[in-house]
């Protein structure tokens, strides 16, 4: 097991620094600089502040600085827009609000979607079962951006029972969790329907029905467990997903996460703003999935390492 | 007696009857039509693409044009009507949303097909090569595919587009480069089972190069998982420009596509303008529906193990 998670290790920090160099590489091979302006700056200006920002060292040297920087100090440096702001305070101010939202719908998308899946599967054939196959085709079509104005519309503009955007007590947390997490909802469980259906029809449930276990304890001792496999390795993508989707989030609701720093910052052509938080996206992904990989083998015993 | 002209006719009608027999294709054929939500979704894709190459014909105004009767009361005035030629109303600024609708669904389904066109060409020759090959080349290339999979695509694909301004071309580029990778990691699983088979063995046996037998014979047997997953990518990619044009980092203006207009008509609905949203988000449901059950369709079709 050690083992296992040191070579995983061996491919997830060059993936980190792969994903640092390139991004750098591309901020590098735009045309125009940051202080590219529509008046033009007086060359000594320019040349002053590109001393400043060390923009006018050979390009290895920024990219070692650049890496160094991230690594020993978590420091992605200072905004090119905003002069008195550096990275990191943009991120301490966005972050926790994206992972407020993020994480209750991640957990409702996996609690909801996988009572709902097991749910279908044990009754199959039944009205209820239809209507959780039918929600769960329907969420396909239902990604955040679209939840998004619909919710508003329905709770908003109709009902008029919910805040339309902005972040403080529970109350806003409602439509951001329900327009992130709906379409992961639906994908859960309608995988997790599947392959319940599977465990359900194999040997070892017919073997723990037959000594009489009551079914409760089969569905939960016996067949939960096997039919979590495939739920656990959508978990890795539906992350990723998640993640990007709180971007929109952030644009619809104004909760001020750090999706909307990512579009302003890429609406100002502020470079350094949408490195760090593509890195810091870019490590918790990897993060995530280094987590996903151990609880699969955790959970299932036939993975030997 | 026998008649040896009628004798020659019948054992002809029955060589030929014999030759007749259903293939595998024809089966899968055969499956698919008695498939109904297949079917009407193959309709309804139809009738969009209908709507899209011919949609132009049918509109009054362009979809340039600012209508100087509705602006500034597009609430009031822009409502979808038969009599003024905006048959799905006017947007904000008074052009109409039937010929805004008409290029949207070009563009999306454009983005999406040739993002799909992309992802099976590429996709397929990498992950038929790393499977035919095998071994440390096999390794690595599909180790460079998990590392790229790690990457958080729309964050980068974001960056591209800023990086390298905002075209159509770009927006293909930059969602090519990634939809691939999946693709590749399926079809190197079906590589991995196809390559020992006897045929290969033969292929091999009688002195065919490595990439005739990629092309010729690893490539046409890949055929059927191919088809099914791009005919699943095609809404994702669909999905993937919508979300990007939603931020208003997609396509530019005067270009539009599905996402554009759903975020269009999502930011003026509380004027009471509910049609700027309602018709673009129709047709993005819909299609994407009907992609999803097509693709179900033919993996149910085409799946060996349902025979």
């Amino acid at each position: 097991m050690f083992g296992f998670i040191l070579r995983r290790l061996a491919v997830a920090i060059p993936t980190l620094l792969l994903l640092i160099v390139l991004s750098f590489l591309l901020m590098y091979a735009a045309p125009g600089g940051p202080f590219t302006q529509e008046r033009a700056l007086p060359p000594q200006v320019l040349a002053n502040l590109n001393a400043k920002y060390g923009l006018d060292d050979p390009l290895w040297r920024q990219i070692v600085n650049y890496v160094w920087g991230i690594v020993a100090h978590f420091d992605f440096g200072p905004s090119f827009i905003y002069p008195d702001r550096s990275v990191n305070q943009i991120i301490a101010a966005g972050f926790p609000i994206t992972l407020t939202y993020g994480g209750i719908a991640f957990v409702v998308a996996v609690a909801v979607g996988v009572s709902l899946g097991v749910t279908a599967a044990i009754r199959q054939n039944t009205w209820l079962d239809y209507c959780a196959v039918g929600l769960s085709i329907g969420a396909q079509v239902l990604p955040n951006f679209v939840m998004a104005p619909i919710l508003v519309l329905v709770f908003t503009l109709w009902l008029g029972w919910l805040p339309g955007g902005g972040w403080g007590g529970p109350i806003f947390w409602i439509m951001p969790v329900i327009a992130l997490s709906t379409s992961f909802m639906a994908s859960i469980a309608r995988i997790t329907r599947s392959s319940m259906l599977e465990v359900l029809s194999s040997n070892h449930i017919r073997t723990a029905r037959a000594k009489g276990l009551p079914e409760r304890a089969v569905i939960l001792r016996h067949a939960l467990k096997p039919a979590m496999l495939p739920v656990i390795s959508y978990l890795g993508p539906a992350f990723v997903t998640m993640i990007t989707g709180s971007v929109v989030v952030d644009m619809y609701f104004s909760t001020g996460g750090i999706g909307r720093s990512f579009v302003d910052s890429a609406l100002n052509r502020d470079y350094a703003v949408m490195m760090g938080i593509t890195i810091l996206v870019g490590a918790l992904t990897i993060l995530f999935s280094l987590v996903v990989d151990l609880l699969y083998a955790w959970i299932d015993p036939k993975i030997r390492y | 007696m026998i008649d040896s002209q009628q004798m020659q006719s019948l054992a002809a009608r029955m060589s030929e009857t014999e030759v007749k027999g259903r293939s595998p294709w024809a089966d899968a054929r055969r499956r698919f039509r008695r498939n109904k939500a297949a079917m009407v979704s193959l309709c309804v894709l139809a009738l969009v693409a209908l709507f899209a190459i011919f949609g132009n014909t049918l509109a009054v105004w362009s979809n340039e044009e600012m209508d100087f009767n509705v602006i500034g009361q597009a609430a009031q005035l822009g409502a979808p009507s038969l009599e003024n030629g905006h048959y799905f109303g006017t947007d904000d600024l008074g052009r109409d949303l039937f010929s805004r609708t008409v290029q949207g669904t070009q563009v999306s389904l454009m983005v999406g097909l040739i993002g799909a066109a992309i992802a099976v060409i590429v996709g397929t020759l990498y992950g038929a090569t790393a499977g035919y090959v095998g071994g440390r080349t096999d390794a690595i290339m599909m180790r460079t595919v998990d590392i790229l999979l790690a990457i958080p695509y729309m964050f980068v694909l974001i960056l591209l587009l800023v990086v390298f301004g905002r075209s159509l071309s770009m927006l293909f580029l930059g969602i090519g480069l990634i939809s691939w990778l999946e693709m590749s990691r399926i079809v190197r699983g079906q590589t991995l089972s196809l390559k020992n088979r006897e045929f290969i063995e033969a292929a091999r046996a009688t002195g065919v190069p490595a990439w005739k037998i990629i092309l010729r014979h690893i490539v046409p047997n890949l055929l059927g998982v191919v088809a099914v997953y791009a005919t699943l990518l095609v809404p994702l990619m669909i999905l993937s420009e919508s979300f990007i044009s939603f931020l208003g980092l997609g396509v530019q203006e005067p270009l539009t596509s599905w996402g554009a207009l759903i975020s269009e008509g999502a930011g003026t609905m509380n004027y009471g303008t509910l049609w700027q949203l309602a018709f673009p988000l129709f047709f993005f449901c819909i299609t994407l529906f009907a992609f999803f059950f097509v693709g179900d369709g033919l993996r149910d079709a085409l799946d060996p193990k349902d025979r």
